[in-house]
């Protein structure tokens, strides 16, 4: 588990680099510029500044007092990747591509983007540091995701709608990848998920894994140990491998990711793709993907954009294969229950995406023991969803 | 050798330039598919780019994607194009290279696909999103049963890289002649001919260059320069513009013509 993935970017059967061979020389650059920058102390101390002076790195690990009380089980704690600058965990991620963009010399960058959290981040940091911004982003996402369409604009980037397929994450990220290939040489991408063709993967996790690491230390200060059990929200799975990352190797430490289940897992309608899906290969790697028996890739359904994502990151197909962490799902339905319920409760509102992984910790901490604690992943806040939850009511 | 390998071996002998023709296969239905080819083999098509339609063709332009959903709404499926391969077999040895994306064949099974394919008279496969460090897993099975394996060039591709991809590459090399999807932008002669000559002082394998060529006079000064020519969405592009037309055959035929004229 430690020594993954391979040097060509596989966990076990998964990941991988499937890309057209435009790209490639590309994709080979990039993991030459990324492990030296691993390996250069001036990088992490320059991404430490970072996310401390700028991000507002570390995010508090708060005790939800009147959740816990309300479930009257395990212990709650939320880990609040929602207060970072610009609304999620997104940020992480896209300081450390654009740090590393600048790096490589590219001026330019592109981003794909469901909920608009990604493209937000990227278009803030391309504003940081001077890069000319494109994001990619569906014409059904950018009508439910409004506010975050302006915050875009706002901040410079020009906003590509994307008309193609459902319309929503996965046809914003081909069409950010066809962009890509005609301008490969100037252009880097900021891809915001523990996907697409290694190195992407790996590097992404890594960006992210700040969240676990921050979690051991806030848990074991205020808890004298681990917690029993980590949950979060899985669309790519960024902010849940972010949070497993740090924890991988404690097996005491159980770890959910929840997916989307949409209007049901008996349905079509959903974005399981670990739960609903079978093995396959699209954008860039090998992973559990919702697909058709003809290996044509199906449309996923989600009331939260960002988790609306036909494939998942390769690295959870392996944990799910290998049984390190559970996928589990909850539905639209119950996603929006917990929004309104961690909202009235806490006075905390929730993205859609991270209400996911609220709901499903609403499900087993009241049969769960009191000296238990359950980390969940907060992973962004929920204004840029008042349009969705206006037309659920 | 093949019938890809034979058929540059003659076209050379003859001093002729190899026209490749790709289709998206069932667009508008198997059944046109069928129809086209065999007319496209009396125009003078060298060598037929069969393309399997995919969801999610992240390396085409607007007009195959187009054209590979439409034919996906029509059903098709891999196992209906290996059937319209075998089909055509029955009345002609046109070398038939299929064109797609690995999820289908991966769905399809790497190991059957392979079999059924040369079963079926496939002659070579040219699968977009997999570079020679994924290939092996297929290259396995397609090896085995005799097929070629196309590799792709691009113009980013470097000189070491190239070497790599050279050692494994089988019956053509396709050079892309853009840097960008299919079908997106003019080929550039004057880059094509210093990349191409480049290519060959490392091989002697055919090489054929696509991606954007579209005119009469791109492919004469473009066939000067390679041992082949590609033309993809141009006719994918005539085939959606005339596919309610009667004379559909014919017009994408005369399209044909001139192109295989100006070639020489």
């Amino acid at each position: 588990m430690n020594n993954l993935p391979d040097p060509y970017g596989h966990f076990d059967i998964f990941g991988g680099r499937y890309a057209a061979e435009t790209l490639m020389p590309a994709l080979l650059e990039l993991e030459v510029a990324y492990g030296k920058a691993k390996k250069d102390k001036s990088f992490a101390k320059e991404f430490d500044w970072y996310r401390r002076e700028y991000a507002g790195r570390p995010t508090p690990l708060y005790f939800a007092r009147r959740m816990t009380k309300a479930l009257g089980g395990a212990k709650i704690y939320l880990k609040r990747e929602d207060l970072n600058h610009t609304g999620s965990h997104k940020i992480n991620n896209t300081l450390g591509q654009a740090l590393l963009a600048r790096r490589m010399g590219k001026k330019k960058v592109i981003a794909e983007t469901g909920a608009g959290q990604h493209g937000v981040a990227t278009a803030t940091v391309a504003a940081l540091f001077g890069m000319e911004c494109k994001i990619f982003m569906g014409e059904e996402d950018i009508r439910r995701q409004e506010p975050n369409v302006f915050r875009m604009k706002i901040l410079g980037a020009e906003v590509v709608p994307v008309k193609s397929g459902t319309a929503t994450l996965k046809d914003a990220m081909n069409e950010a990848m066809r962009y890509w290939v005609g301008s490969v040489r100037d252009t880097f991408y900021i891809i915001g998920t523990t996907a697409g063709p290694h190195p992407y993967p790996v590097m992404v996790r890594n960006f992210q894994s700040v969240i676990g690491l921050e979690i051991k230390k806030q848990i074991h200060k205020t808890e004298g140990r681990n917690p029993d059990m980590l949950v979060a929200c899985v669309g790519g799975g960024s902010n849940a491998m972010g949070t497993f990352y740090a924890f991988r190797n404690e097996k005491k430490v159980a770890m959910l990711g929840v997916e989307a289940a949409g209007l049901g897992m008996n349905t079509k309608e959903h974005s399981a793709s670990i739960s609903g899906g079978k093995v396959g290969v699209l954008h860039g790697n090998k992973t559990y993907l919702l697909q058709d028996e003809h290996g044509q890739v199906r449309d996923a359904y989600s009331i939260a954009a960002g988790l609306d994502y036909p494939g998942v990151g390769p690295e959870h197909s392996y944990f799910a294969k290998t049984g390190r962490a559970t996928y589990v799902t909850v539905t639209d339905k119950e996603a929006i229950e917990a929004f309104s319920f961690l909202s009235k409760q806490e006075g905390i509102i929730p993205a859609l995406e991270s209400s996911h992984a609220i709901a499903y910790a609403m499900k087993i901490a009241p049969a769960m023991k009191k000296n238990k604690i359950i980390v969940i992943c907060l992973s962004g806040r929920g204004d840029k969803d008042a349009q969705t939850i206006i037309e659920t009511m | 050798m093949g019938r890809i390998g034979l058929k540059f071996e003659s076209l050379r002998a003859r001093n002729e330039k190899a026209l490749i023709v790709y289709l998206t296969a069932g667009d508008p239905s198997l059944d046109a598919t069928k129809k086209l080819i065999l007319g496209l083999e009396n125009s003078g098509v060298d060598i037929l780019e069969i393309g399997v339609p995919f969801s999610d063709p992240t390396a085409d332009g607007p007009v195959i994607q187009a054209a590979s959903q439409r034919a996906l709404k029509t059903g098709t499926t891999l196992h209906g194009v290996l059937n319209l391969v075998a089909d055509i077999r029955r009345v002609s040895e046109i070398p038939i290279v299929l064109f797609g994306y690995f999820n289908p064949i991966f769905a399809y099974g790497v190991d059957q696909f392979a079999k059924t394919a040369k079963q079926a008279g496939v002659d070579g496969v040219l699968v977009v999103d997999l570079p020679p460090e994924e290939a092996s897993e297929l290259r396995i099975h397609t090896d085995a049963a005799g097929l070629d394996f196309i590799a792709l060039v691009a113009p980013t591709t470097g000189k070491g890289r190239l070497k790599t991809i050279l050692k494994s590459a089988t019956g053509f090399l396709y050079y892309i002649s853009i840097t960008g999807v299919t079908g997106t932008a003019a080929p550039k002669a004057a880059d094509i001919a210093r990349e191409v000559g480049n290519i060959r002082k490392l091989t002697g394998m055919p090489i054929a260059v696509g991606f954007g060529i579209s005119t009469a006079a791109q492919a004469q000064e473009i066939g000067g320069i390679a041992d082949g020519i590609v033309i993809g969405s141009a006719v994918v592009k005539l085939i959606d513009e005339n596919r309610d037309s009667d004379d559909l055959k014919e017009i994408v035929c005369e399209y044909i013509n001139k192109i295989k004229k100006s070639l020489g």
